[in-house]
């Protein structure tokens, strides 16, 4: 496996915003067909490595190298051509413009003399929007206008038709009810079983277990642990993720609270 | 539907049951330009029952003529504040323009058409500069523009007087190529029995474009993304900053055919003009339903929006009224309009 170029290596890399260190000496790989997870707190700096990855920002130090050559990205335009597309926690849409014409913001098919292909736009984006299990009144409408959960299948649908190599998914499934979320874990599945690389982030290791390869775990910009599957269970995970310790005192507080509650109301 | 964008074929929708067809009342609703165009035949029919010589064809023609003179530019300025950004040089910009080719042709005795040719380049390269700018800066556009406009008027004073001694510029009627750039520039057509001026053709034909590029192209896709959400654009690769620029260089682009009119109109430029005439375009693209905030708009709603403005500013001198008033009517207009537009989205928004 360490034979392989990887579609996207990230070797000891850091950024400051101004003077706040929100990342430290990461180090990650993303191989064709395998899912990387990226778990951590809030604040932990996981979008800040993705928006590195998607060319939003730039790092401060050590190096990208995109199937192994090293890149620095001016824009996320550059990396899109590279065909590294990325879900945003804040879905990146606008609001006021219609449903379709999101979908294929930045990256719109044209017919001759530059005209825009309407039709054509239209019926993709209902049409992979009804893959992803969301049936949708009218394409025409303000993206506004959607839930929260439809949003984020837009978002996630356009990346997946737009991403050709590897995907990036930035706490896709946390607006999610359980039945998209489930079907958001299947397409993490299909876009691995169709070889492209993916790069999910999550809150919920329960989430990231099942589908993951590789779990980089981040606590206020440093890794607290890079593991591939068989080196870790998904108790260790979820353990490593929250601090165990931490958990269990919590756990501990919250019982002893409730019971004080209980005593309060049966007085 | 979407307001940022007609929709001429709304068959894919039509299958789904949850979608109760749209009655065509609605679907005016979800205009952008509807307030504007109420607006407009509120306007109309009143100066017809004030002013007798209103509904004259020729008074329409002048009417039509107030119109263009303001619609050009504001063709432009709408679809920057689409984009979200306002440039306050607008006003003063038009006369730089006119001042450049009437001054470099008069000074070096250049065919006209030279000077009509450097006034393009001049006047796209302070547009250019605008938007440079707000891109290198980050500063509000608003500042921004509110500088070069200081700047321009300034310079557009100065450099007059300095060169000729004077407050305008020499007349340029006797020097070549004047007689066929006004042809195209200040030219009256005759229209069934009608003199109509060449700018409303100007002014139509940019309205009928911005429409088109707004509609039907990417870049005005981009041009609503960046004015809408500019940071989410740029994350899913639109070039915001060359969308930004190129839309303070098309409305360089409407201040050169304004320019260009006024040099060939009027043979001379006076080179205190057009201070004050930024607010009149930001208002023909307000009352035409662009939002202040970006995002939203139309080229025709601006255009509209136009058209009020001069029914207003030559219905007053056909009522025999005080041209005073002018500028109270536009005001009552502009808070009207506003409201109604946002009383037609926030029905536009509820009806879904
Ligand atoms: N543009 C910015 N300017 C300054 N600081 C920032 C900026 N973006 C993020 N930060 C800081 O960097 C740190 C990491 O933020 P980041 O958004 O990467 O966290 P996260 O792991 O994605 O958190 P969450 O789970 O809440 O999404 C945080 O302390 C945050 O305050
Ligand atoms: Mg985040």
């Amino acid at each position: 496996m360490s034979e392989r170029v990887p579609l996207v290596r990230l070797d000891g890399v850091g950024k400051n915003y101004g003077n706040i260190i929100a990342l430290r000496d990461v180090s990650l790989e993303v191989h064709a067909g395998e899912v990387a997870c990226v778990l951590g707190d809030n604040g932990a700096g996981k979008s800040t490595l993705i928006k590195i990855i998607a060319g939003l920002h730039r790092h401060d130090t050590g190096t990208y190298e995109v199937q192994g050559e090293p890149v620095v990205f001016e824009s996320p335009r550059d990396a899109l051509d590279r065909g590294i597309a990325t879900v945003y926690q804040d879905l990146a849409v606008v609001p006021l413009m219609p449903v379709w014409r999101n979908f294929f913001l930045g990256s719109e098919k044209r017919k001759a003399w530059g005209m825009l292909d309407v039709d054509f736009m239209r019926r993709t984006t209902k049409a992979e929007l009804l893959r992803m299990g969301i049936d949708l009144r009218d394409v025409d409408q303000p993206i506004g206008t959607l839930s929260g959960g439809e949003r984020q299948c837009v978002a996630i649908a356009r990346a997946v038709y737009f991403g050709a190599k590897v995907l990036i998914l930035d706490e896709p499934t946390a607006a999610l009810g359980v039945k998209q979320a489930g079907v958001v874990l299947r397409y993490i599945v299909q876009a691995r079983e169709r070889g492209l690389g993916v790069v999910f982030i999550t809150h919920n290791p329960h989430h990231a277990y099942p589908v993951g390869d590789r779990f980089l775990i981040l606590n206020r910009g440093r890794v607290l642990g890079y593991h591939t599957k068989d080196e870790i269970t998904r108790e260790d995970l979820t353990s490593l993720m929250a601090g165990g310790a931490e958990l269990q005192q919590l756990a501990h507080e919250l019982e002893s609270t409730s019971r004080t509650v209980a005593e309060e109301l049966t007085e | 539907m979407g307001q940022a964008v007609a929709d001429p074929s709304p068959k894919v929708a039509g299958g789904d049951e949850r979608l109760a067809q749209r009655s065509l009342a609605r679907r005016l609703l979800s205009r952008p330009e509807l307030g504007a165009l109420l607006g407009a035949v509120v306007v109309f029919v009143f100066f017809s029952v004030v002013a007798d010589a209103f509904l004259r064809a020729e008074s329409f023609s002048t009417v039509l003529y107030a119109a263009s003179t303001f619609g050009i530019m504001a063709v432009g300025v709408s679809l920057l504040m689409i984009g979200g950004e306002f440039d306050l040089s607008a006003g003063v910009m038009v006369t730089t323009s006119a001042l450049v080719a009437a001054l470099v042709s008069y000074q070096l005795t250049l065919n006209l058409w030279v000077g009509v040719a450097i006034s393009f380049v001049v006047t796209l390269a302070l547009g250019f500069l605008n938007g440079l700018l707000y891109v290198k800066t980050g500063l509000p556009s608003f500042i921004i523009t509110l500088a070069t406009f200081f700047m321009l008027a300034g310079a557009n004073l100065g450099v007059t007087k300095a060169v000729t001694g004077n407050v305008a510029s020499d007349s340029v009627r006797d020097m070549d190529g004047f007689s066929s750039a006004r042809a195209v520039f200040a030219s009256q057509l005759d229209i069934g029995g009608v003199s109509v001026n060449i700018t409303v053709f100007w002014w139509l034909l940019l309205v009928a474009v911005a429409t088109w590029i707004l509609l039907r192209t990417r870049i005005g896709n981009w041009i609503f993304a960046v004015g809408g959400a500019p940071a989410s654009a740029r994350a899913v690769g639109v070039p915001v900053d060359r969308t930004k620029i190129g839309l303070f260089m098309g409305v360089a682009f409407c201040a050169w055919l304004s320019g260009m009119h006024l040099v060939f109109a009027f043979a001379t430029v006076q080179s205190g003009e057009g201070v004050g005439n930024e607010f009149f375009y930001i208002i023909c693209a307000v009352i035409g339903g662009c939002l202040l905030t970006g995002g939203y708009g139309s080229a025709v709603g601006a255009a509209i929006g136009a058209f009020i403005f001069g029914m207003t500013n030559k219905g007053i001198v056909y009522a025999e009224w005080n041209p005073d008033w002018f500028k109270f009517f536009l005001g009552a207009m502009l808070l009207l309009a506003t409201v109604v537009n946002l009383v037609v989205r926030r029905r536009m928004e509820q009806s879904r």
